[in-house]
Parts: structure tokens; C-alpha cells; sequence
């Protein structure tokens, strides 16, 4: 069993009358191990946020089970020990701030757990360091980049020394260089502190990087693996109206067209590499 | 976009006002305006302004920035003020029909100018010098016996502060849909008082709607971050008094004894009404 264990987890929301309900996810097994990260794929709909909401007891599954660390989340009593270790952070960094002073947000998790303050106080100081912000630590939030806040609400997170943090789609409303920010700050995390990252998203490009890339369609996982054996799988998730990215897109058309490339290209670099290759002949 | 707004009045700085406890602040400020009315005379009036005048001084804070705070009620001020310069006994200075003015009603209007004044000037120093965080930590923990009788003191600082945090975040929206009506063609500027009211409806409903939906996702953010309430809650942050609180509030006492050593002594400035 993994860090986080989803076992054939079917999930409903109830509409407004509490009666007919709206079957989102249908039986969804996945487990994701410590250390690694993995890139969560799939269009509007797909079901990959409500699945995200079931890795730290946001959401209760329907059936089937969740267990992180071993802790099952349908049990009340853990929930707390849960969110602890795993962190959720949203997609509009605006609205999950809570002061109005960056330093006393990033306490905000801390002082939740009842740690001591010349800890808390420590533990603030490294997380603004780990996404890079030690500087505005006494900042108003409204003054900075969406990237700059969407580091804060990371750092919120990391303030509570989680073991995996779960990021539903944390770039969305981000520019380019917002976007560059928190994924190279979700990279190092991963890289130099271990942290376990679910990245959701429906931005291809970033999904490229992760160690392990899991398509959802429809509440079902279509299909899984490294970047490398999913992203060569073009025609499936040209079926179910998913992209690639764009060099990878390029070099399936070109070999479509019988042109002698590579099975997968994954990057622009790897692209440009196998057309030099190509032409150079 | 988005413009600079000034949360509350605080200006910052680190004069030994600024370094207080808030606790103590918001206690002396209090104290302070209980013995502007204590003092009964002008003898302690003068030792209540003398403090007040020390205490801006030490804040640091450019003294335009209490002129500013002043303007805002100098209608208040001049209108207490004529008011009172007809209630009065003594000797008649001027007289048309029933109104006159007396010396004794000179003088009640020299004096309540003069409180109000100062009771501006002595709260003003009190929201210059300490941050909006500052002064809903120190309420919640001078709020903290009433939990006793039930008060949900923590749910109150921390409504305080969240919405001090979105006021800047709602303004921000609320000119965006502004500038999004305009471009469809609203009218906000023109029209009588009613047409106007109307013009603000497409504006404070997509407002509300935002805001529910942002109530909605930072409740869920601060239930991810562990939030549960204010049991067993720490804070980063610690108020310590030091002896620069210690030596407030002594300096505060001394001058209080002083004032209530004039009302006995000296008799009372207020003219009663004939």
C-alpha cells in the first residue's frame, strides 16, 4: 500500500434536494508512494479535484476506501492528523489567505496545531524560505504577484511539515512567469525536501516533469504511467479529447506524415534535438 | 489596478509609542478618556492636553497627520462649540432678542472644544501607532474573560481579521466590476439620487455572488490548514509587556492623580445654565 491509498473509490454529490445524486467518480484505485511526484491529468469534469478532496478527508468516498499513512479518512477522529499530512492548496490564491500580514498567514496552520511559538515562529521562517519569499514576510498579501501569493498558500502548507501536498490546478489563474514560479518552487520542494506532490492540472506541459502522469476520464483512470509511456499514447487521449504537449504533438504528426522520428518526444529541447538529427541526414 | 489603501489609520513607525503592548494602549487610551472627563476645570484640562501634547510628540507620527484626523470632525467641533457659547450665566457680552452671550458661555465653549479635541487627538494616537492586527490580537485578549458569560471571543477576532484582510480584495473587485458594467455600456455617474441607486444593483450583485464563492473556498482552505476552532490554539505571535509598558502606565497614573488633585482643588470650569 502507498503513502496514499485510494481503493475502489466511487464518490456522489448530492444536488439540492439531497435526493438525486451525480455520480463523479466510479471506482477509482490508485496509490501514490512517498516521495514521488505525480501529475494528475484530465479535462473539466473528469473527476480529478474530487478525487484530489478524498486524499486529506475533505471529501468522504462513497465506497470504497482512502488511507493515507495508513489512517483510514473515513474515521472523524483523524482528520486533523490527516490534513497535518497532507496539504491542499487551491486554485485561486486570492481566496485562501487568511491574513493580512504574509508572515501571520503562514502561522495560520501552525497555530492551528497547538505548536509552541518560538516554533511556529522557526517553522514560519523556513517555509518563507523554502518558496523563496523570506523577504515579504511582513507584506500585505493584496500587494503581491498571483504567483508570489500562490507561494504563500504553499508555504502555508509547508509550515504544518506536511509529508505530501496536493495542488489543484495552482497555476489556472496565473501568468507565464506566475506559473514557472510555483512550479519550479513545487519541483524543488519535491527534489530537496522529499515532499510527496499530487500536481492537478490540465496543463500538459507541466505533467511532463513529474515522475508519474495519471489520466482521469469520465471518473475513471484511463490510463497511467512516466510521461514518456503516457504521452506516446497520443491516439487514446486524442479519443477522449486530451491533448499532448505541443512538441510531443508535433512529432507524432510529422511521423504520421512518415517522416523517421523518435516514438515520443516529450520536450521542446528532445523535439528540437530529433529534427536536427533528422535534417542533418 | 490595484490601489494603495490604507488599512485603518496605521502609519508606521518604531517610536516607543509604536513599541507598546496594544493591550496597554487600548487600556490607557481608555483610562485616557475617562479622566478628559474627570477633569472638571481648566487646571486639569491643561495637564490632560500637556500629556496629550508629549505623547503626539513621542509617536513620531507628522503632526499633519492629526490635523488631517481633526478636520474630519471640526464641524462637530464648532458646532458643539456655538452652541454652547449660548448656554452660559455671567456677564452679558452680547444680546439680540432672546440670545446672548455671556462670559461663562465663552468659556463652556472654550472647554467642551477642548475635550472633544483631545478625545479625538488621544484615540487617533492610538490607531496611528498600532496595526490592525495588532489591535484585534490585543482585543481578543482583553476579551478573553468574557468567554466565561459565553462570548465567542475567538470567532469574533477572527471575523475581525479576515475581514480586514478582504477589504483590499473586495475593492479591488468591486472596480473591476465596475469597469466591466461600464463596458457594457452602464451608467453609474449621471442621473438623480434613485437612478443612481438603481445603477448600483448589476455592481453589488455580482459582488455578493464573488464573495460567497470566495467565503466558500477559504472555508475550505482553512479547513485543509487544520482549522477547528479556537480550542487549543497557539499564536506566532506573544504581547509582552516590558518596562516601557510599566513605565506608561505609571507616567499615565501620575498625571491622573494630578487631575483629579485639581478637581478637588480648583472649582469646576462649567457654567451651569441659569
Amino acid at each position: 500500500m502507498g503513502y496514499i491509498s485510494a481503493q475502489n473509490v466511487t464518490f456522489a454529490y448530492e444536488n439540492n434536494e439531497g435526493e438525486e445524486k451525480n455520480e463523479v467518480l466510479h471506482g477509482v484505485s490508485l496509490d501514490i508512494k512517498k516521495g514521488e511526484f505525480v501529475a494528475l491529468l484530465g479535462h473539466n469534469g473528469s473527476g480529478k479535484s474530487t478525487l484530489a478532496k478524498h486524499f486529506n478527508a475533505m471529501l468522504l468516498p462513497c465506497g470504497g476506501k482512502v488511507y493515507v499513512d495508513g489512517l483510514d479518512t473515513m474515521d472523524e477522529a483523524l482528520k486533523i492528523e490527516i490534513r497535518r499530512r497532507v496539504g491542499l492548496v487551491l486554485q485561486n490564491p486570492d481566496n485562501q489567505l487568511v491574513a493580512s500580514i504574509v508572515e501571520e498567514d503562514v502561522a495560520f496552520g501552525p497555530e492551528n496545531l497547538g505548536i509552541a511559538p518560538p516554533e511556529i515562529r522557526k517553522r514560519v521562517d523556513d517555509a518563507l524560505k523554502a518558496v523563496e519569499m523570506y523577504d515579504y514576510r511582513l507584506s500585505a498579501p493584496y500587494k503581491l504577484s498571483g504567483g508570489q501569493k500562490q507561494r504563500i498558500a504553499i508555504a502555508g502548507i509547508i509550515a504544518m511539515e506536511p509529508d505530501c501536498i496536493v495542488l489543484d490546478e495552482p497555476t489556472a489563474m496565473l501568468d507565464p512567469r506566475g506559473r514557472d514560479e510555483v512550479l519550479h518552487t513545487i519541483h524543488k520542494l519535491n527534489n530537496e525536501n522529499g515532499i510527496t506532490i499530487v500536481l492537478i492540472t490540465h496543463y500538459m506541459d507541466e505533467a511532463v516533469g513529474a515522475d508519474r502522469v495519471v489520466v482521469m476520464d469520465e471518473g475513471k483512470v484511463l490510463t497511467q504511467g512516466t510521461p514518456r509511456e503516457v504521452f506516446s499514447q497520443v491516439e487514446l487521449l486524442k479519443e477522449h479529447e486530451l491533448d499532448v504537449p505541443q512538441a510531443t504533438e508535433l512529432a507524432w504528426r510529422l511521423r504520421k506524415e512518415g517522416y523517421d522520428l523518435p516514438e515520443c518526444v516529450l520536450n521542446s529541447d528532445e523535439c528540437v534535438a530529433a529534427l536536427e538529427h533528422l535534417l542533418n541526414r | 489596478m490595484a490601489r494603495d489603501i490604507t488599512l485603518g489609520q496605521y502609519i508606521p513607525g518604531h517610536s516607543l509609542i509604536h513599541r507598546m503592548d496594544p493591550r496597554v494602549k487600548i487600556a490607557l487610551t481608555f483610562v485616557f478618556i475617562v479622566f478628559i472627563f474627570v477633569a472638571s476645570n481648566f487646571e486639569g484640562l491643561l495637564i490632560m492636553v500637556a500629556l496629550m501634547f508629549a505623547i503626539l510628540l513621542m509617536s513620531g507620527v507628522p503632526l499633519k497627520q492629526y490635523f488631517k484626523s481633526l478636520k474630519a470632525i471640526l464641524f462637530i467641533v464648532i458646532f458643539t462649540g456655538v452652541l454652547n457659547l449660548f448656554y452660559g450665566s455671567g456677564h452679558v457680552i452680547w444680546q439680540w432678542k432672546v440670545m446672548q452671550i455671556t462670559d461663562g458661555g465663552i468659556c463652556n465653549a472654550l472647554f467642551v472644544s477642548i475635550r472633544i479635541v483631545s478625545l479625538i487627538l488621544y484615540s487617533s494616537v492610538l490607531t496611528f501607532t498600532t496595526s490592525p492586527t495588532d489591535l484585534t490580537d490585543a482585543l481578543e485578549r482583553i476579551m478573553k474573560p468574557l468567554k466565561a458569560l459565553h462570548v465567542k471571543v475567538h470567532e469574533i477576532a477572527m471575523m475581525m481579521t479576515i475581514a480586514l484582510r478582504f477589504v483590499p480584495t473586495l475593492l479591488e473587485e468591486t472596480d473591476k466590476i465596475m469597469n466591466a458594467q461600464k463596458a457594457r455600456g452602464a451608467d453609474l455617474e449621471s442621473g438623480g439620487v434613485t437612478q443612481r441607486i438603481h445603477a448600483m444593483i448589476p455592481i453589488l450583485i455580482p459582488l455578493f455572488v464573488s464573495s460567497f464563492r470566495r467565503a466558500y473556498d477559504l472555508a475550505m482552505a482553512m479547513e485543509c490548514r487544520c482549522y477547528h476552532g479556537g480550542e487549543g490554539r497557539t499564536k506566532m505571535k506573544q504581547l509582552h509587556m516590558t518596562n516601557l509598558d510599566g513605565a506608561a502606565i505609571a507616567c499615565t497614573a501620575i498625571f491622573c492623580a494630578a487631575v483629579i488633585f485639581c478637581a478637588a482643588k480648583f472649582p469646576a470650569a462649567l457654567h451651569e445654565l441659569r
